[in-house]
């Protein structure tokens, strides 16, 4: 049982759904990732990501669906059974332990002959660069050196799925980028599967390969960086990955892939996501691409505020709506601007359903 | 300016960096009372036991260790209350890990700690009555035909170990509970992802957290059990086995008006006490004290 789950192919999720009482924590998840993908759950606080990640550890029992290894049915497996690391969002270091012994307890729960467990244990704290630390506590560790410990007693055991739960939320900035790139080169010497749980679309993107948008207990959209970043399916979608600009419009006229909306008297032209079926549609763009124009939305700066390589400020708009740019140069309060952006970088999501 | 001139902090300020302010006062009532009911009481006492009758420093303890109608007691003691708080603190392990999961723990609890709002004078009335040759628990066995006599439950050791244990159950378990529900769940699904069993759990993550406060936890139930009284009097038997070290103070204080031999009975108590406390403490010494809690957060 053990070696065919070390050699399996596929993690499948099936329908996957958990209940709490009435409340539909998660609806319906199914998707199914590769052996050595590294595939990130993202979506706002209460999205059902974390539960999901609690079901496929064993953590919680599910209400619906399955979870299959290739042709193993794992969720009928308790979270013992199973064999995947976890990494936690507070470490969940055994206080009483040292770092040996926390990195060790997989090893010795497996039986792992003591010389074996030694060598492996020594093997995991080399990667985790925690050599001098070993024989502290917990407690005598900084953040970072707590998660590098609760990285290496997940990864020591060998686990064909390694599952972090927003394992990052808990350091300051700087350690962030750093841990974020040793996880990410942890992974490619693993070889496993890693499932990663966050609320940070940044993290996201540097860290996966696929990213699962979830919101509301259900999959929003599944695709690559790139895919979620220029070709977001919603406007739920679109929201999260950046596009602060949500400008409500009419369609006034279509023209090859462009679609053209009156925005309170000025035009504004876009690529539509899916089939536009009213007249009424939502223009979203990143404040990125919103810039001072000689013809666009005629707005009134509200702030502007310096952030390095250029200034980004907020605008009141035709009929109220509340603009983000970027400008090259700094604006007053009260000023008048006219905005614009690149059609090739508006997209424009049908407005009833939004 | 430079800094030698620069004036010495005030003289609260710098009280104030070692703790001391006026929130500080507040502490004075309650170190008032502490001094007047406790601190003057002891020393009282034991200057009172160091004048016994026959004029020596320390004839009240040679007469105790000398007479065994005396040194006894302590024995007596020991065999009720070492059992009955081991027991209770074993009983309430699991228990306590069946309730921490419940939803409705507030019924339970009170239903738990009502034995300790009745005292023990009460639940001695009432054992006296249930446990009796004519009580329901008697007649019930009986009536199964489990016992052809009533069995004796009452007037001996049982009665009063019986009845420590319906006193000092609630006390160790409401204890043990709120230091299990301390440890961080989080800690025995760490566990459990890597590969331990319930049992496992139990034993190398759960246990060792848990040990300093079951630490705790015996001593306070143990001074309960160890200061025993009314129960001892009124469902033991007091001339015999359950001659505890309390009885052997009371006779001296209020049948022999020796308060002198009464109050160097006491100092033994509090010496046997604390005896048992320092060598439970010493042990949980051996174990992880900091908090149950698996990181930051």
């Amino acid at each position: 049982m053990a070696t065919s789950l070390q050699t399996f192919k596929t993690l499948r999720l099936d329908h996957l759904g958990r209940d709490f009482g009435r409340l539909n924590a998660l609806k319906d998840l199914t998707f199914s990732v590769e052996r050595g993908e590294f595939v990130a759950l993202l979506g706002p606080s209460g999205c059902g990501k974390s539960t999901a990640l609690n079901c496929i550890a064993g953590l919680l029992p599910t209400t619906r669906g399955s979870i299959w290894l290739d042709d193993t049915r794992i969720d009928t497996l308790g979270a013992e059974d199973r064999g995947f690391g976890m990494v936690f969002q507070n470490y969940a270091l055994f206080p009483h332990m040292s770092v040996r012994d926390n990195i060790g307890f997989g090893l010795r729960m497996r039986g792992v002959p003591r010389s074996e467990a030694k060598t492996r244990i020594d093997a995991a704290v080399a990667t985790v660069r925690l050599e001098q630390q070993v024989d502290k506590l917990p407690g005598q560790l900084s953040g970072g050196q707590q998660q590098r410990v609760a990285i290496a007693r997940a990864i020591v055991i060998e686990p064909p799925l390694v599952l972090m739960d927003e394992p990052l939320s808990n350091l300051d900035a700087k350690l962030r980028l750093e841990m974020r790139q040793e996880i990410r080169r942890i992974h490619a010497g693993l070889g496993s599967i890693t499932l990663y749980v966050t609320h940070d679309q940044d993290e996201a993107m540097s860290l996966a390969d696929r990213i699962v948008v979830m919101r509301d207990g259900e999959v929003r959209q599944i695709g690559t960086p790139e895919d979620l970043y220029l070709r977001p399916a919603t406007l739920d979608v679109a929201d999260f990955m950046g596009f602060r600009n949500r400008i409500p419009g009419r369609i006034t006229g279509r023209a090859g892939d462009t679609v053209t909306l009156d925005v309170g008297g000025t035009s504004l032209s876009g690529l539509p996501r899916a089939a536009l079926a009213g007249t009424s549609a939502i223009a979203a763009i990143r404040p990125d691409d919103l810039q001072a124009a000689p013809s666009g939305l005629a707005a009134t700066v509200e702030v502007c505020e310096y952030r390095g390589h250029n200034f980004f400020g907020s605008a009141r708009g035709p009929g109220g709506v509340e603009l983000f740019f970027r400008s090259g140069h700094r604006l007053k309060t009260g000023e008048p601007v006219t905005l614009a952006a690149d059609p090739s970088r508006v997209l424009v999501f049908d407005g009833e359903t939004a | 300016m430079s800094v030698g001139d620069t004036p010495p902090p005030p003289l609260r300020l710098r009280l104030a960096s070692h703790g001391l302010d006026a929130v500080t006062l507040l502490v004075l009532p309650a170190a008032a009372l502490l001094v007047a009911l406790f601190v003057y009481p002891f020393f009282y006492g034991l200057w009172l036991s160091l004048h016994p009758k026959d004029g020596s420093i320390f004839g009240n303890y040679v007469k105790f260790f000398s007479d065994p109608f005396l040194y006894e007691t302590i024995g007596k003691t020991l065999w009720l209350a070492v059992p009955v708080t081991v027991l209770n603190l074993v009983a309430a392990i699991p228990i306590a890990f069946r309730v921490r999961r419940m939803r409705n723990q507030r019924l339970l609890t009170t239903i738990l700690v009502l034995p300790i709002t009745l005292g023990t004078v009460l639940v001695a009335e009432g054992m006296l009555n249930y446990f009796g040759p004519q009580g329901w628990f008697n007649r019930t066995v009986m009536t199964l035909g489990l016992s052809a006599t009533p069995l004796k439950l009452v007037h001996n050791y049982t009665g009063v170990f019986l009845s420590l244990v319906i006193t000092g159950f609630p006390f160790t378990f409401l204890l043990v509970l709120s230091y299990l529900t301390g440890i961080d769940p989080v800690l025995e699904q760490a566990a459990s992802t890597l590969g331990a069993k319930a049992s496992s759990r139990f034993r190398h993550i759960l246990l060792p957290l848990l040990v300093p406060g079951l630490g705790v936890t015996f001593c306070l139930g143990f001074v309960q059990a160890f200061s025993v009284f009314p129960s001892a009097v009124l469902l033991g038997a007091p001339a015999g086995p359950t001659r505890v070290i309390s009885i052997a103070a009371y006779e001296a204080a209020f049948e022999q008006y020796d308060y002198s031999l009464a109050s160097a009975i006491a100092m033994v108590m509090a010496a046997v006490l604390l005896a048992v406390i320092v060598a439970v403490m010493s042990l949980r010494g051996l174990f992880y004290r900091g908090p149950a809690s698996g990181g930051k957060g």
